[in-house]
């Protein structure tokens, strides 16, 4: 599937603010096999001091800028094309659940894709004694790791409910659990604590997500959203494998991958001292439109 | 020189003849022989010798020079932060180590100090010993020590690490052991020249008979190598530390005063285009040497800790960009985590080609088969503990036990599940050294910790270092949270050692530092610090000339101590009590801006203060209104004269004193110009005139000038008007003048700055008035545009 897509966030902060670093990570990935990115062009008004780029530790484009001080009201408009491949159907050759231990410890490698990464406590994840016997009960019979993760994003999907306005953005993890409730962000960093204590090594995806509208009703624009969903190492034979836990889907051609890290605080789109203004409002919009092939 | 029989030197002071080693423990002083070690020979003799008097008034000598310094160490898990300053913990007898033991020491720990500096060049590298299967991967991804914003930066200077402290112990069998590597931050450097000093004080014969390796030449090489590294000479170094509420803040300001280094906090910081910048009161001015004694983690709150307070948002892109040498390299913390001393002795041969010439304590790391059944086997001998925890053994004694507490079946259980996030440590018995204890020696165990640095050639390692003492025999009770002390050791060589000095033995060609690096944080704290100061000399002034006509009038003095109050409310002072709450406000206010600016404080000047703040609050609970008061105040005043004196006769006329005098000259013109709106204005009682002149300090020249009683002219005269009278509106206001004219971009080519535009005005006004046209309303005008002052000020310099 190939998509253009664009992304567009807008502040207010009410006020003008003193000058800020700040780092994003707006720009859709490459990855191969599964999605290629070209032509992606930020744009921020009013323009930044600085402005430059790196990639992080784990491959995601950042782009780094410094604000004048003074600013009120600050926009972000990202542009891309990508091109999402269809997954093939392919037979589950994922590691049975016990054997995941041994077969990790045969990998020697830490480079940004090694699962050694994704297995302890992360400064957004904490180990939560209400969340591991959630995924023990979830994941018990499971035949094999893929197994396991679907049973588990499964079982936290039907538990949770999707509610935009019950948790901020810096709610624990524990509290959502334990309120039943949240977004994207909060589903996915649950089911990553989840899968950990299970064993499961599993890494934060952030995104977009495509939205369909409801059959015979026009494409609303800027209806698509900034996403996140959940990547888990399920063996040394089948890899990695993405497991969306607020749509209840493995991820295919309607998510679009801007990149990786342990939780939230690895992947957050925006980064810095306008986090520290909390009168700030917020809005963002995404467009991904599909393209002729 | 032979050993004297102990028992034999029995007459002296300090129970030498009673001292014995703790059975199977190996003692500094003593051989197992019992014999006195021939390098202990002239202090046990010298110790031997002293009267149970002379001893406590040599050794009173070190406690003098401590206090009177200010050395402090704060103790964390206190409610109240701000006084948890904790007296030095100090022992006197220093430990003793001969030259030829030093020097194997010495090689030891360079080799472990490059084995290091390897291990971290692949862990933020390729990650060779990972990937090779040396290093289990788990250990270094789960590491939250392991910063992989880092993983990939080269450090500018081409290494990782350039200062390091090691803790030692020695094993019953006289050999010594690494117990923990200090690789993050470490601290001690600071207290070692402390202690050094503190013991030279008390063994003051001794110490220049001895011939003790100096530690300054030391200091002197590291900060030429730290300077050497900037390639713009113009760029500063400098010390970045946690604040005043850290645990060694009190070493950070001694280090940088005793190395002429800028002492930053993250706040002070910012990044432009890639450079780090210190905000100076001139502006931003680049740093290209960062000395931090602050965690790795805290440095970014953008890149590392989001929850950081006391970081720099941009530290890392600095570091990316290559324009700044830190030291050291952040991330240096997993060097310290606790497992890794289970595979360093292997790594040696493979990283340097060379066996380990000093083991560290034998360590297992438990997600290893062959680990968990040599725990299994001797678990009485082993200490388990969290594998990425830092730090000794003996410092831990929350999260570690002793592995032979549990049950055998309840052991291997938690081997097993869990052996990936467990280490084990042999538990060490540590040496002994003699401490004095009630004027009696005894033997605790000790540690000691030795400091290498970096400079050109490579490492250099202090000739000398920081003693841990424990409290109890017990080995475990050594670190000073758990109330050891600490003790100088002193490395003695069998020939004359040289003298050396911080000065540099080669000229340089005189370089001055241009005036303008002051931190607009440390200039914000002298400014205030002058105007508390000041605050607080003008409402002993106004109190005690209260309680001294409370004292002498009685209630007939009713109308003209009313007539005071407008200037009592100015302050926030209820004056009924003899030392109010408010004046004892002022001085902790007094006290918190000095300890923020304390690299640039003499140390002198802040036990005056410190001295004061003591007297006032015992005074506080003590004194009655009238004569006891105003006798009470007066002594205050005395010793407020005295920090005057220590600060305007000693301190170097840079910027800081600049701030520091504009403060107390606005404060005093301030506290006039109010004293004089209210007792000189005519409607004021009977002898509100006089007490003015008293208020203005000057009754005498008031009597030489005019020779008549006071009128309200010759009042405003001497104290509104007069250049030349110290405490005179129009004297402070031309001070300010004078020393705003001075400051960075004050006056650019006639150019003023609005603050230097005011205060020329204000100065116009002044030298242009006279007594009869300076009337009360005239005088609070002239009150609030000096307010204002303050307002120009703190915007221009410290924003």
């Amino acid at each position: 599937m190939r998509y253009r897509l664009r992304l567009s966030i807008r502040y207010d902060f009410g006020r003008p603010i003193g000058a800020g670093r700040q780092l994003l990570r707006v720009c859709p990935r490459e990855l191969p096999d599964i999605q290629h990115a070209s032509d992606c062009d930020v744009t921020i008004t009013p323009p930044p001091l600085e402005r430059d780029g790196f990639r992080d530790f784990f491959g995601t484009q950042v782009i780094q800028l410094v604000l004048p001080s003074g600013v009120s009201k600050l926009r972000i408009d990202m542009t891309a094309r990508v091109h999402r491949f269809a997954a093939e159907g392919a037979f589950d050759l994922s590691a049975p659940l016990s054997r995941l231990a041994s077969e990790l410890t045969e990998i020697t490698d830490l480079g940004p894709d090694s699962p050694h990464h994704f297995l302890k406590a992360s400064p957004r994840i904490p180990d939560v004694p209400q969340i591991a016997e959630f995924a023990a009960r979830a994941c018990a019979g499971a035949p094999t790791t893929h197994a396991a993760v679907e049973s588990l994003g499964r079982a936290l999907n039907a538990h949770l409910r999707f509610d935009p306005k019950a948790t901020e953005v810096d709610t624990p993890i524990a509290d959502a659990f334990a309120g039943r409730h949240g977004v994207c962000q909060d589903f996915s960093q649950i089911m990553i604590a989840g899968l950990r204590s299970v064993g499961i090594p599993a890494a934060y995806a952030s995104g977009f997500l495509r939205t369909l509208p409801p059959p015979g009703r026009p494409r609303l624009e800027g209806a698509d959203a900034m996403h996140a969903w959940v990547r888990a190492w399920t063996g040394i034979e089948a890899g990695w494998t993405e497991y969306d836990p607020t749509n209840a889907c493995f991820v295919g051609t309607d998510h679009v991958t801007i990149g990786y890290g342990r939780d939230y605080s690895d992947a957050a789109p925006v980064t810095g001292a306008m986090r520290l203004h909390g009168a700030q409002t917020g809005a963002h919009s995404v467009d991904l439109v599909e393209e002729p092939g | 020189m032979t050993g004297e029989r102990a028992g034999q030197i029995t007459a002296g002071g300090a129970g030498l003849g009673a001292y014995r080693p703790l059975p199977g423990v190996a003692d500094e002083m003593l051989g197992a022989d019992g014999q006195i070690r021939p390098i202990w020979s002239r202090m046990a003799a010298h110790l031997g010798g002293l009267a149970p008097a002379d001893l406590a008034i040599q050794m009173a000598r070190a406690d003098r020079y401590l206090r009177d310094s200010g050395v402090f160490y704060r103790q964390y898990g206190s409610a109240q932060a701000a006084t948890a300053d904790r007296a030095w913990p100090f022992s006197h007898i220093p430990v003793l180590l001969d030259e030829d033991d030093w020097s194997q020491i010495a090689s030891a720990l360079i080799q472990r100090a490059d084995l290091l500096e390897s291990v971290m060049a692949d862990l933020y590298g390729p990650n060779h010993l990972v990937s090779s299967g040396r290093l289990p991967a788990g250990l270094v991804a789960g590491n939250p020590a392991w910063l992989r914003p880092m993983v990939g930066i080269r450090p500018r200077s081409g290494h990782y690490l350039h200062f390091l402290a090691f803790e030692l112990g020695r094993g019953p069998d006289g050999k010594w052991w690494v117990l923990a590597d200090r690789v993050q931050a470490p601290s001690g450097a600071g207290y070692a020249l402390e202690n050094r000093v503190a013991t030279a004080r008390a063994f003051s014969d001794l110490y220049a008979q001895e011939n003790v390796q100096r530690l300054a030449g030391f200091f002197r090489d590291f900060r030429d190598a730290l300077l050497n590294r900037r390639q713009d000479r113009d760029s500063r170094v400098a010390i970045l530390t946690p604040g005043p509420l850290n645990e060694t803040y009190y070493e950070h300001a001694y280090i940088a005063r005793y190395l002429g280094f800028t002492l930053v906090q993250g706040e002070d910081l910012d990044v432009r285009d890639g450079q780090l910048m210190v905000r100076t009161v001139a502006g931003l001015r680049p740093i290209e040497v960062l000395w931090r004694r602050l965690d790795a983690e805290y440095a970014d709150p953008l890149e590392l800790d989001p929850a950081s307070r006391i970081g720099t948002p941009g530290m890392v892109a600095a570091l990316r960009a290559g324009g700044l040498t830190m030291v050291n390299s952040l991330g240096s913390g997993i060097l310290e985590t606790r497992a890794l001393m289970a595979f360093l002795p292997k790594l040696a041969p493979h990283l340097l080609g060379e066996k380990l010439a000093m083991p560290n304590v034998a360590t297992w790391w438990c997600g290893d088969a062959a680990a968990r059944s040599a725990v299994l086997s001797a678990p009485d001998r082993m200490i388990l503990g969290d594998a990425l925890a830092t730090g000794m053994p003996a410092d831990q004694r929350g999260d570690a036990t002793r592995a032979g507490d549990l049950e055998t079946a309840d052991l291997a259980r938690r081997l097993q599940s869990d052996g990936t996030g467990l280490v084990a440590q042999e538990a060490v018995t540590l040496s002994t050294t003699p401490t004095l204890l009630q004027g009696r020696l005894a033997p605790r165990p000790m540690t000691i910790r030795v400091f290498l640095s970096r400079n050109g050639s490579g490492w250099t390692v202090m000739p000398g270092g920081f003693a841990r003492i424990g409290a109890t025999p017990d080995p475990a009770a050594i670190a000073m949270q758990h109330g050891g002390s600490a003790a100088d050791v002193w490395v003695v060589s069998p020939r004359p050692v040289a003298p050396v000095s911080m000065v540099t033995g080669t000229p340089t060609p005189l370089r001055r530092r241009s005036a303008s690096g002051l931190p607009a944080r440390a200039a914000d704290n002298l400014f205030w610090l002058g105007r508390y100061v000041e605050r607080s000399e003008g409402i002993v002034r106004l109190l005690r000339a209260y309680h001294t006509r409370l004292a002498e009038a009685g209630p007939a003095s009713a109308p003209l101590l009313a007539a005071m109050k407008p200037l009592f409310d100015q302050v926030g002072v209820d004056p009924k009590t003899g030392v109010p709450k408010a004046l004892l406000e002022n001085l902790s206010a007094a006290i918190g801006s000095a300890g923020r600016v304390r690299d640039r404080f003499s140390p002198d000047a802040w036990s005056a203060l410190d001295d004061i703040d003591r007297s006032a609050r015992r005074m506080s609970s003590r004194v009655t209104p009238g004569d006891d008061a105003a006798r009470a105040l007066s002594a205050l005043l005395r010793k407020l004269a005295g920090i005057s004196g220590l600060v305007h006769e000693n301190m170097y006329r840079f910027v800081g004193w600049r701030f520091l005098t504009i403060g107390r000259l606005h404060e005093r013109a301030m506290g006039i110009s109010a004293a004089l709106a209210v007792l000189a204005d005519p409607e004021a009682p009977e002898g509100a005139l006089d007490l003015a002149i008293e208020i203005g300090d000057s009754v005498l020249t008031h009597r030489r000038r005019f020779s008549v009683t006071a009128s309200r002219d010759t009042v405003i005269d001497l104290l509104a008007l007069d250049p030349l009278n110290p405490r005179a509106l129009r004297h402070q206001v031309d001070g300010l003048r004078d020393q705003i004219d001075m400051l960075p971009a004050a006056n650019d080519h006639g150019a003023l700055s609005p603050l230097a535009r005011e205060v020329l005005l204000l100065h116009a006004d002044l030298a242009t008035a006279d007594p009869t046209t300076l009337t009360s309303a005239e005088l609070w005008s002239h009150r609030s545009r000096i307010g204002a002052l303050s307002e120009l000020l703190t915007r221009a310099y410290f924003p």
